[in-house]
């Protein structure tokens, strides 16, 4: 029916997507598992696994007296059965936005508390009064004679006008100054990183520091980040421009990303880590694989990474590298990887149409965030790009086209790529 | 009028036939084709909902692709508002209005046949989109400018909503007229049912809200089919224009599906109750301000939007006045059961599941006007959850409440009240366990419209979205006890009687069925809740007592003459002026321009046969000398 349906088959979705290598057995969800025995064969590498792969992240401390604190106001918010709540309370957070993690997340869930504790009280009055009522004044067997016909009360009308409206009145006015406060720019230093939202990646620029990267979001712990986020470019691809939504649930709520406007939004880490995010406006055909994810690392660590991403790309060692460095540049009638992708060698950046590739190798996902950089899922991108992501390149030129690659070419341009430390 | 004889060869008679139901005009038989089409509409739309959920059962599955679970879940939420809750109110506008008035049928019989061709049309023309090329995916806003991009297939969004949209706004000129012009004497406001009120503010509501979107459906449609610009930014187009537009009218919709509900709870509690409605004045008039109010809330689906501070803050107060009204209703429906003598037949329990779950939804939509937290509900399960109990624990549970409760009138047969239980628990359980995990899915990340639910989030997130699709299991069970229910009680129910409830309204004082005419003789109304006061008066000590039979004096005329009643004549023309708008449609989806002027040709010579069709009976009144002169020269 369309020219890219069959660019990706379905099936190849199932088992492992994330891990390509069929080898590796993801730890199972012991959560899960313990309470219904979910099937977790399928689920993917938790994030403790990840970020022991990635070596360089701090996992919080969840038995610290805040954590703790923290996850016994989410057990008493919770609006669900019981039990539900208390499967809750053991999750493996995930993008867990009742677990914040910085100031500008922490607001408004200080906010909703109240709210949820309110809406759960009016939650049992009502009902309970609904049950009781139905209890109390069921017919009993043999009454047919007609209740007394009440046909109301004004001043029952008046109370359950005016305290409903004084409630709201109350809550109206923390809700208001939150809505002031969360809006405006950060007091002091704060880090500004220009946010462009793409089909289906985000991009992200440092004006001061003049780099360019992609899905994974580096940001110094502590510091507050200024997010001035727009959509597509329309000097670069027309119809990459459509509504996105920033959001990583630990660090802010979500704001979205507009096409020919900037919007911004604050965020904070308090302490180091991988927060996990998504786009969270549906964009089209590969919206679920939109991810972000930020990364929070102490000062010193982030001056060193920063420190490593505004160096050029190293002139590649050995024949292989080379080759595929040459093949980046040029495919011969196929185009070329550089039409879309950059490499910073020397002169000035400039955005590329596609993902950054100049330290391409300091992340540890790629493809929209959805899977791990590894030589083996590089090669398989490269073989085939829509059995990884859904893409519509021959469509509307959306996402990365088949380049019918043979096995040397994809040889010698993974031994490049891996280069792109 | 010697051409009488001549056109009624072509016409439809008033007749049983399979053919007849082409050309009724019989209000009654429009409310019934409505009534299984949408049952026909909500079975797809279930279809859609399994595979949504079957997708969702497990982390990284892949039952369908990409392309198909977005088709699969924009078709889910069209399907479900715009083919089967509204209409599924239509149905009970078109079957009651004119009975609980006392009336003979609506005020333009064969404009209310139009209505139904162009819904059912416009249904067919949006599912033929799945053999043409992909169903649209662009989700049931359809935001721009991701809506005018080629790979969306949004030609028969933009189209397929249009066509619905002219039979709601047809529709809804139609029950207005109805309702302020064709009231049995004596029936002024203040004694209307309140399910004639909720309609009347419904169908404003309608008529003011269909334009909005018929507006953003012509630009986005300039913009997908013609490669005009209104939202494009990079040619001075503004993607948040179709937004505003598009929640301008999609507020209000949402009063436009919850209000019909409200109305045949507000009939219906006090019917099992054996009390008169606790606050008919409250009741009528907080509806009257939810439908105002209504059109002032429409931002709230934009919090997270590029809107400033200040909007933010204005309609995150609107947003919690609008909860008060809604509170006052939910009082007095308790209060209406409250001191009375409560029968739990299956419309009364649905109608106390309607309170209790709207509830629900009632108060996670206040949660959504704390701005600084709907960040992080917005767009998540968690808002899933929420619209759902509104419009299923809401809207559905109160429409099904109806089914229950006029089906004895619509057939003359009970409906069987064992299965009839079985269904409102299972699918009370199965609501509750579809939607109430959302809650908790949606507050730990997962967003809504997303293809994949990434492992990534947890496993009990997956344990949620499991529980979500064991919910959906059982919600099917139940709807096929209430099918299986349906199907039996229309072939062998026990018969019902004219008033099997001890009810209170018009409807319940004629036949069951009732006859092609309604009423023999149009009542005259002295009371609120008029059949009630006919059954019942007032004792010396003020409790009540039945009149005794033949007692009433409401039937004053009982003994008049049958007069000859005159009943609007069946009439293909609607049907076949509306095939025309298959032609036009389709050309306008593929840019086909003789095929739009075609399609469009024929549809105006079907309404040239409509306005020139004669009367097939001839006119009663006797013809005034001096105008039949006037018109012979």
């Amino acid at each position: 029916m369309r020219g890219w349906s069959s660019g990706y088959a379905p099936a190849r979705r199932g088992g492992s997507y994330r891990h390509y290598d069929p080898s590796g057995s993801p730890p199972e969800n012991v959560c899960a598992r313990v309470v219904i025995g979910l099937p977790a064969g399928r689920a993917s590498a938790s994030r403790a696994e990840r970020e022991s792969a990635t070596g360089d992240v701090t996992l919080r401390d969840s038995s610290s007296p805040r954590g703790q604190a923290q996850r016994r106001t989410r057990r008493s918010t919770v609006l669900t059965l019981a039990a539900a709540s208390t499967l809750a309370a053991c999750s493996d957070v995930g993008q867990n936005a009742l677990d914040p993690a910085g100031p500008f997340a922490q607001a408004p869930h200080d906010l909703i508390i109240p709210v949820a504790i309110l809406a759960l009280v009016v939650f049992v009055l009502v009902q309970g009064l609904v049950i009781y009522t139905s209890w109390r004044f069921r017919q009993k067997p043999g009454d047919d004679a007609l209740p007394a016909q009440v046909h109301g009360n004004t001043k029952l009308e008046i109370v359950w006008t005016i305290i409903p409206a004084l409630i709201l009145a109350v809550i109206a006015v923390p809700t208001v100054r939150g809505i002031f406060e969360l809006s405006t720019e950060p007091d002091g230093d704060h880090l500004v990183v220009e946010v462009v939202g793409h089909r289906w990646w985000f991009e992200f620029y440092y004006p001061e520091h003049d780099i360019y990267t992609a899905n994974e979001l580096v940001i110094p712990a502590e510091t507050p980040v200024r997010l001035e986020m727009t959509s597509g470019d329309p000097s670069r691809q027309v119809s990459d421009a459509v509504i996105h939504s920033f959001w990583i649930p630990q660090l802010a709520g979500k704001q979205d990303i507009e096409p020919g406007r900037t919007t911004t939004l604050n965020i904070q880490a308090d302490e180091p880590g991988r927060y996990l995010g998504m786009c969270a406006e549906f964009c089209g055909l590969s919206h679920a694989n939109m991810r972000i994810r930020a990364v929070a690392k102490t000062s010193a660590e982030f001056d060193a990474w920063v420190e490593a991403q505004t160096t050029p790309a190293a002139e590649p060692t050995g024949e292989l590298a080379t080759r595929g460095r040459d093949l980046f540049g040029d495919l011969g009638d196929r185009q070329a990887c550089a039409s879309c992708h950059q490499v910073w060698e020397d002169g000035s950046r400039s955005p590329s149409q596609a993902p950054d590739l100049t330290h391409l190798m300091s992340r540890s996902e790629f493809a929209g965030a959805i899977h791990d950089l590894t030589e083996e899922n590089l090669r398989a991108w490269l073989r085939d790009p829509g059995s990884m992501k859904a893409m519509s390149y021959e469509l509307d030129g959306i996402g990365m086209p088949n380049l019918d690659l043979s096995e040397d070419e994809i040889d010698a341009l993974v031994a490049y790529l891996m280069t792109l430390e | 009028m010697s051409s009488t004889t001549e056109t009624r060869t072509f016409r439809p008679s008033s007749g049983r036939g399979p053919l007849s139901w082409l050309g009724t005009t019989d209000h009654k038989r429009i409310g019934i084709l409505y009534f299984w089409t949408t049952l026909a509409f909500f079975t797809l739309g279930g279809a859609e909902s399994w595979a949504i959920r079957l997708q969702l059962a497990q982390a990284e599955s892949s039952v369908i692709s990409e392309e198909i679970y977005n088709q699969v879940f924009t078709m889910h939420g069209l399907t479900m508002v715009f083919l089967v809750v509204m209409p599924m109110s239509a149905a009970f506008f078109n079957y009651l209005i004119p009975l609980m008035i006392g009336a003979r049928d609506v005020a333009f019989p064969r404009l209310n046949a139009f209505s139904y061709w162009v819904y059912l049309f416009g249904g067919i023309f949006l599912y033929s989109s799945f053999f043409l090329g992909g169903a649209p995916a662009g989700a049931w806003v359809g935001y721009a400018p991701l809506s005018t991009g080629v790979a969306q297939n949004m030609g028969f969004y933009a189209v397929g909503l249009q066509l619905l949209g002219v039979s709601s706004l047809a529709a809804a000129v139609n029950f207005i007229v109805t309702i302020l012009n064709m009231r049995a004497p004596g029936m002024t406001f203040m004694r209307m049912p309140v399910f004639i009120w909720m309609s009347l503010v419904t169908n404003f509501l309608l008529l003011f809200a269909m334009p909005i979107i018929a507006v953003a459906l012509f630009m986005l449609q300039f913009d997908t089919l013609f490669g005009a610009q209104f939202f494009q930014p990079a040619t001075g187009g503004d993607p948040l224009l179709y937004q505003h537009l598009f929640w301008l009218f999609g507020h209000p919709e949402v009063y436009i599906m919850v209000l019909p509900a409200m109305g045949i709870v507000s009939e219906i509690l006090p019917v099992g109750s054996r009390k008169p409605l606790f606050g008919y004045a409250a009741v009528v008039f907080a509806g009257a301000a939810i439908g105002f109010i209504g059109f002032g809330v429409w931002a709230h689906h934009m919090f997270t939007t590029s809107l400033g501070p200040v909007p933010r803050s204005a309609f995150a107060l609107t947003t919690m006045f609008i909860a008060v009204p809604t509170g006052i209703k939910i009082f007095n429906w308790v209060f209406t059961m409250w001191g009375g003598k409560i029968r739990f037949t299956t419309p009364m329990l649905f109608s106390v599941g309607f309170v209790s779950m709207f509830t629900i939804g009632g108060l996670s939509g206040v949660t959504h006007a704390i701005v600084p937290h709907n960040a992080q509900q917005h767009d998540t399960y968690y808002v899933v959850a929420h619209f759902h109990y509104v419009l299923f624990g809401g809207a559905l549970f109160g429409l099904i409440a109806g089914m229950y409760f006029w089906f004895p009138k619509v057939t003359g047969k009970l409906m069987n009240e064992r299965l009839g239980k079985w269904h409102f628990w299972t699918w009370l359980l199965g609501f509750n366990l579809t939607f109430g995990p959302m809650h908790m899915s949606g507050l730990l990340g997962q967003p809504r419209r997303t293809a994949v639910l990434p492992a990534e989030l947890g496993g009990s997130v997956e344990l949620y979205n499991l529980l979500s699709t064991i919910g959906v299991g059982v919600l099917t069970v139940s709807a096929l006890v209430f099918l299986a229910n349906l199907l039996t009680s229309l072939r062998s129910g026990a018969p019902a009687g004219d008033d099997p409830w001890d009810a209170r309204t018009l409807e319940w004082l004629t036949a069951s069925p009732p006859a092609h005419h309604n009423f023999d003789t149009v009542p005259t109304v002295t009371e609120r809740d008029e059949f009630w006061h006919r059954k019942y008066a007032e004792s010396e000590d003020g409790s009540m007592v039945a009149v005794p039979s033949g007692a009433s004096d409401g039937g004053a005329d009982d003994d008049a003459e049958d007069e000859h009643i005159h009943m609007p004549d069946a009439s293909l023309w609607p049907f076949l002026a509306c095939l025309g708008l298959f032609p036009f449609a389709y050309g306008l989806v593929f840019v086909n321009p003789p095929v739009i002027v075609a399609g469009l040709l024929w549809f105006v010579i079907g309404l040239f046969g409509w306005i020139h069709e004669p009367l097939a009976e001839g006119d009663d009144d006797p013809v005034d000398a001096d105008t039949a002169a006037d018109h012979t020269h």
